[in-house]
Parts: C-alpha cells; sequence; structure tokens
C-alpha cells in the first residue's frame, strides 16, 4: 500500500532531533565485559577504543603474586562525555579467567554474572511500582579475545563462546594480532569462521528480518571481518614527525589507525560509531526477551507444581490461591 | 715417563692426581697434547647422537623453528594447502599429550650428526591441564630406563643413547610472566632434562616489552626454585669464549622468531624472514631477535655441554634415585684402591680379628655352662641337705616316740626282774603273773 504524501509540510519529522534532545539530557548506559586469558591484551584494547585508560591490567606484576584460582569479576564504571553526549561506561574484566592449569568452569562466574543483571532487570521490570528509567546493568557486548597462531578455535574456546553467545552479543577479536601476517591472518579467519559454523557459535551481528539492504551490506561486510584483528597501543610514538598511536618495533612501526595494518578502525566504527545503539537494542530485544520468557516459563512451572503438590495434599479442598513463588534471581538455569 | 713421587697416599694417581702428586715441568715437548686430536678424530668417525624436544601449546611456531634451526624440513607444514570446507573444523585437537619423534642422519664437514627431534603436540591444548607433564616426564624418564637396561647388559659394546639432551619450552609472548601451566612443568620437569625457555613469536614484543617479560619470566623461574641451562664458563675458557658465554647467558630466555620463507630486504639481499605491512623481521638479525643466540649455544658451542650434563649429572641422579628405591644398598669398600700387601695386612687382621672373636666366644660358652652346672649342683645339694634334715628329724621323733615308750614301760611295771637270760618279759606272761596273784586270794 502507497503511503499517502503530505502536502504541505507538517513537521513530524523533527522527532528525531526531539528524540535526541532528550537523548543528550538522559545518556545511556553501555555495559561491555572482557572474556580472555591474561595476557591477551583486553586492557589494552579498551584503552584504545575509548581513547581513555579506563581500566588497568590484571596481570601478575611480581613472583611473588599468587596466580588467581578462579575467575574474578571487575566492573569499573566511568562517565564520558563527547559533544554534549554522556554514555556512562562500564567495563567488565574478568582476571582469572583462562589461567590455571585445569581451566574446567572457568566461565560460570562470567555467565552468572550476565544472566545476573537480566534478572535484576527482570525483577525491577516486574515490580508494580517501577523506576520510570531502570538503570541498565544488562551486558550489551562481550569481546572474547582469541589466541593468535592457533589453529583455529582451542577446545575451551569453543566450550565458552556456545555458552556466551546465547546470553550476550559476542564479538570475536585477536588482540595482538602483530604476530600474524596477513596471509596467516586470513587463513586464521577463515579457520574460525567454518569452526564457529560447525559448532553452531553464532556471533554478533545477527541477521535479522527487518535489515534493508543497506543493513544487511554492512552486516556482511562486518561479517567478513570477523574476527578482528587488531593491534592496541596506549603509547603515541612520531613518525615523520607526525604523531601515531602504535608500537615501534625495531623493524618498523605498527600504526593502529592504518587499514592495512590492522582492524582497529574497522572495530572502533563497527562497535562505537556504527552499531552502538544496535547493539543495546539487540540486548534488550534478543538476549533479555529470551531470558525473560524462559524464567517465566520456569515461574510458571513452578507454580503448577506447587498448586499441584498443594492441591494433592489437601485433598481437592480448591486451592485457589497459588502460592506466589518469589522471583528467582538464578534459579534452575544452569551456566 | 713418570718421575718418582713421594706421596702418602694411594700410589696410582687416581681421580684427583692434585691430592698428593708433585707438579713437575718438561724439558721438552714429548706430545700427549695431541690426544684431544685423537679423541676428536674418533668421535667423528663413530658420529654423534643428540636429542631434542619441543614442548608447548600449538601455535606458538615449535616446527618453523625447529626448521629454520636446522635449516632443513624436518617438520612439514601443518595447514594451509590441505584444508577443505569442512576438513578444518572437523580435525580435532588431539586429546591428550602426544609424543612424536623424527630422525635424521645429517652430515656437515664430515661430521656425522643423528639428530633426534620430539614432537609433543596436544601440550596445554585441552580445557584441564593439569596433568599435562606427565607424559613427556614418563617418556624421558623412560629412555633414561632404556640406557640403565642398556648398560646392565653381559654384552655393551653397542649402546643406542636416545636420551633427551634438550628440552625448549615455548613461552607464550605475554608479557605477565609465566603461566601456571608453565610453572608446573618447569617444576616437574627440570631435574630431569636440560631446560632452555624460549619466548616463542617474539615479534609481537617492542623491545622494551622483551626486557621486561624476561625480567618476570626470570623472576619467576627464581622465585620457584626452578633450574634451567645456563652457560658458564671454568678457569679453562680462554677470555673471548667467557665473554661470549656471558653474552649468551645474558639472553636467556631467549626471544625468538622463526620462518622457513624468504623476504626480501630494502637493498634488495634475501634473508629469511616475516613479511608485514610496516616492516621485515629477520631471523638472523641480532638486533631483531636472539635466533642467532639460540643457534649458537644449542649447535656451536654448548651441544657437547648439553650431552655431558645429561649423562653426568642428570642421568646420574636418576640412576641413582632409581636403584636406591629398588633397594641396592651402596657398598664404598669397592672403592679403595688394591694394594697386594695392604691386603694382606688386612686380611691378616681380620683372621685375627675373627679368630678373637671367636675365642671370645667360646670362653664366654664355657663360662656360662661352668655357672649353669654350678648352680644345679647347688641346688641338688640344697635338696639333699634338706632331705637329710627331714629324715633326721623323722628319725629324731622316732627315736623320741620309742624312748617315751620305754620309758613308760619301765615306769608302769615293778622293777622288772630281768630275767638271768636277759630275755624280755613278755606282757602275756606278766598279765598271767597277775592273774596268778589275784586267783590266789580266792
Amino acid at each position: 500500500m502507497t503511503a499517502p504524501e503530505v502536502q504541505d509540510y507538517v513537521g513530524f519529522d523533527t522527532i528525531t532531533q526531539q528524540m535526541e534532545r532528550k537523548f543528550l539530557k538522559r545518556g545511556f548506559n553501555l555495559n561491555v565485559i572482557l572474556v580472555g586469558e591474561s595476557g591477551m591484551g583486553k586492557s589494552t584494547l579498551v584503552n584504545s577504543i575509548f581513547s581513555t585508560h579506563l581500566v588497568d591490567s590484571q596481570g601478575r606484576r611480581t613472583a611473588q603474586e599468587v596466580i588467581r584460582k578462579t575467575t574474578e569479576i571487575l566492573p569499573v564504571t566511568q562517565t564520558l562525555d563527547e559533544n554534549g553526549v554522556r554514555v556512562r561506561l562500564t567495563i567488565i574484566d574478568t582476571p582469572g579467567f583462562g589461567d590455571q592449569c585445569n581451566n574446567e568452569g572457568c566461565w560460570v562466574q562470567v555467565i552468572k554474572y550476565i544472566k545476573d543483571q537480566h534478572a535484576a532487570y527482570l525483577e525491577r521490570e516486574l515490580k508494580p511500582q517501577r523506576d520510570r528509567i531502570i538503570n541498565d546493568t544488562r551486558v550489551h557486548a562481550c569481546l572474547y579475545f582469541l589466541n593468535p597462531g592457533s589453529r583455529g578455535l582451542r577446545p575451551l574456546d569453543v566450550e565458552v563462546l556456545k555458552r556466551l553467545t546465547e546470553v550476550t552479543n559476542v564479538i570475536p577479536v585477536i588482540a595482538k594480532s602483530d604476530s600474524m601476517t596477513l596471509d596467516e591472518r586470513t587463513l586464521f579467519k577463515r579457520r574460525v569462521k567454518e569452526e564457529m559454523a560447525f559448532h553452531r557459535i553464532s556471533v554478533y551481528p545477527y541477521a535479522s528480518e527487518d535489515d534493508d539492504d543497506e543493513d544487511r551490506m554492512l552486516n556482511a561486510s562486518i561479517r567478513e571481518l570477523v574476527p578482528f584483528a587488531v593491534v592496541g597501543s596506549e603509547e603515541t610514538i612520531d613518525v615523520d614527525d607526525k604523531p601515531v598511536r602504535g608500537r615501534r618495533h625495531g623493524w618498523g612501526v605498527i600504526n593502529i589507525f592504518d587499514e592495512s595494518h590492522c582492524d582497529f578502525v574497522h572495530l572502533r566504527n563497527f562497535m562505537l560509531r556504527t552499531h552502538l545503539s544496535d547493539l543495546v537494542e539487540v540486548t534488550a530485544q534478543r538476549h533479555y526477551e529470551q531470558f525473560r520468557t524462559s524464567q517465566l516459563r520456569q515461574i510458571k512451572e513452578l507454580r503448577a507444581q506447587q498448586a499441584a503438590a498443594a492441591a494433592a495434599a489437601a485433598g481437592g479442598s480448591g486451592s485457589s490461591q497459588p502460592p506466589v513463588a518469589p522471583l528467582p534471581h538464578q534459579p534452575m538455569t544452569q551456566a | 715417563m713418570r718421575a718418582g713421587t713421594a706421596t702418602q697416599g694411594p700410589a696410582i694417581g687416581g681421580g684427583n692426581g692434585g691430592a698428593g702428586a708433585a707438579k713437575k715441568k718438561m724439558n721438552g715437548y714429548v706430545g700427549f697434547s695431541n690426544y684431544p686430536n685423537q679423541q676428536h678424530r674418533r668421535s667423528i668417525k663413530r658420529g654423534f647422537n643428540f636429542t631434542l624436544m619441543v614442548v608447548g601449546e600449538s601455535g606458538l611456531g615449535k616446527s618453523t623453528l625447529i626448521n629454520t634451526l636446522f635449516e632443513s624440513r624436518v617438520y612439514p607444514p601443518k595447514d594451509g594447502d590441505d584444508s577443505s570446507p569442512r576438513s578444518g573444523a572437523q580435525v580435532a585437537m588431539p586429546a591428550g599429550v602426544d609424543i612424536t619423534s623424527v630422525s635424521a642422519d645429517i652430515v656437515e664437514n664430515g661430521v656425522k650428526l643423528r639428530l633426534s627431534v620430539v614432537d609433543t603436540p596436544g601440550f596445554g591444548d585441552a580445557v584441564n591441564n593439569d596433568e599435562a607433564w606427565r607424559p613427556i616426564l614418563e617418556n624421558i624418564e623412560s629412555r633414561f630406563d632404556a640406557y640403565l637396561a642398556q648398560e646392565n647388559r653381559v654384552n655393551r659394546s653397542k649402546i643406542v643413547d636416545n636420551r633427551v639432551n634438550v628440552l625448549l619450552y615455548f613461552i607464550k609472548p605475554t608479557g605477565h610472566g609465566l603461566r601456571a601451566m608453565d610453572i608446573e612443568f618447569m617444576k616437574h620437569l627440570h631435574t630431569r632434562v636440560n631446560l632452555v625457555p624460549v619466548i616463542a613469536r617474539a615479534d609481537t614484543l617492542t623491545p622494551r616489552e622483551v626486557e621486561q617479560f624476561k625480567a618476570k619470566i626470570l623472576a619467576d623461574i627464581n622465585f620457584h626454585g626452578i633450574h634451567i641451562f645456563k652457560p658458564v664458563s671454568d678457569h679453562f675458557d680462554d677470555p673471548e669464549t667467557i665473554s661470549d658465554n656471558k653474552a649468551i647467558a645474558s639472553k636467556i630466555p631467549f626471544a625468538v622468531v622463526g620462518s622457513e620463507q624468504y623476504v626480501v630486504r630494502p637493498d634488495g639481499t634475501r634473508v629469511r624472514g616475516r613479511q608485514y605491512p610496516w616492516g621485515v623481521i629477520e631471523v638472523e638479525n641480532e638486533n631483531h631477535n636472539d635466533f642467532v643466540a639460540l643457534r649458537q649455544m644449542l649447535l656451536r658451542t654448548h651441544m657437547e655441554e648439553l650431552r655431558d650434563e645429561t649423562d653426568v649429572s642428570l642421568y646420574e641422579s636418576y640412576r641413582t634415585q632409581k636403584l636406591l628405591a629398588l633397594g641396592h644398598v651402596q657398598d664404598n669398600s669397592v672403592f679403595r684402591e688394591f694394594n697386594p700387601r695392604r691386603q694382606q695386612e688386612e686380611e691378616e687382621r681380620l683372621h685375627a680379628a675373627k679368630m678373637h672373636k671367636l675365642e671370645a666366644e667360646m670362653s664366654a660358652v664355657f663360662k656360662q655352662k661352668v655357672h649353669e652346672k654350678e648352680g644345679k649342683l647347688k641346688q641338688s645339694e640344697e635338696e639333699l641337705h634338706s632331705r637329710h634334715q627331714t629324715m633326721k628329724t623323722t628319725l629324731e621323733k622316732q627315736r623320741r616316740d620309742l624312748e617315751e615308750k620305754k620309758s613308760r614301760l619301765t615306769q608302769s611295771d615293778a622293777p622288772h626282774p630281768v630275767a638271768a637270760t636277759g630275755s624280755y618279759v613278755e606282757p602275756a606272761q606278766r598279765m598271767a603273773s597277775k592273774d596268778k596273784k589275784k586267783n590266789r586270794f580266792f
């Protein structure tokens, strides 16, 4: 059905500006979790993406420090301001992940944290009197750090990715890709994509029916690059008297903003300049809704079970009041 | 011709001749300084064995480094050409640690080397790597066992030595120090093999990061008391060797890069290296990485040291532990020098001591027997005595009884005429006489 032509200028197209103004006033939340072994370059990469020193590396500094025995969850919240737009940025680091000899279950804490955030949001949503704007602590993006040089995904990667992609948007990256030549990178990316398809691991961006051609092309080009082979750096070095963010080796200088050197620019643009709001939306619409559905279904089942038990116990006295089950934070869901 | 020595100790100068042998100067060239050359020629004829083991996670460039070190394709390329769309994903990681060995006979300048490289695919790749070190330790110890068995054979002319001479451990270039798995591995293996830690894929670290990383690794190694192989100099070496050794030792752990491909330098020469968009790293350039130092140490200067250390120190300690565990007892008397006179004196002494001992034993036995017998006799004497006493008392008693009876009898009767014949008057007769008296009255 064709939309009717508007004769005079009505003015409802200013709604975008109105929304923008409201948005500017409110600001928004962005929560990113970093998952990867110690020494993969997580802190450096995040600090490079946001051009600020947000997180400190949690690596072992001295020989006396003990190697962590479990995965810890370390959220750090800061407010960044750019052109009047305020973002409450929370970076969640996971020191201890994958660092032990036996890494069975090192992902449990991570999955639990992500689900906890969903559960907290759900609880606030279900309250009879809820806040106008619920503080959104749900994890919008997960940067998963792959090991450069391995022959594709490692067994630990497969285990963790399977679980992570079910609860959040996962963006796989190779943070220290300066040890791979361009050919090796291409080969590695191909192997990783094959293995992800084989194990049915679906990473962000997802295809959806609402996409128009532009979106689809953009997403396709992003998917080509996955996993992003990036190099992070917080240092500025001089190259031909120009300050450049990069790394200086004895035989050459890496400029992280140079697209022929690494995918850093693509990753940053993808995360912040094009898909930022999409990350938040997909988290709300896909992952949160999935969680919510499964939770509510479980509550219903639980209530039905309790009702049946009560009915059986009371011997048909018609228990019209089902017992109110408290909203389970982390009920029967397993990590 | 040895000059006379006046020594107190063993006349045949044993291991430490300095312990009693006087130093003499010779007046002309004798020629025994040619001995090392003779040995050199014999060794070349026999050929050498060298076994090298590489351990590290997959993807750290172990095979590439081996191929680069020996300038030949010891290991075929792992991936790339063979992958069809599905095969890559279906190749599962090996479950557990595999031990594979590749041997090659290579000749250089007439020197034959039997080189064996032992690879350990699967190490550290699983989710649970608690026991990843165990198969490797068992392999090394089984090689020691094989050598021990050969040494104990009756016919030992042909011994095959496949003990591991050096283990290259590949460390991931995280920049953060050693990981839990690295420390576990090294703590279990450092007493059984020469450990040479190597920082793999060092092209990802800037020079400053390399320095910091090396310092952290060495701090971790010292903290956990891990013993790694270090080139040491002794007083025999010339100053140049000493300074070379120091230079090499200062670079441990070596930060290396391997490559089988050739790249073209800006000046047009072809060298082995890796081509990046931002530059070219050359494998054999000492400013770019420590490959040259590693090769120098492993092949050109310390190969014999590594073999020697394996044989003299590591193998011997394993052997000692194993034999003691099996219940052998150390008998040090076999180590003394053989001297006939001494031997005889020794034997005499022993004999005398034995005799003396026998004598003492016999006299002790004799004494004991005497004592026993005395005791017995005493006992029987006492017994006799007591019997005698009892008999005496019985007799005494009997006598008293009889005496009493006698006195009674003599009292009751009038003085009884004792018949002239001296016969005793019968009581019956007495009674009869009494009756007679009585009857008169009637």
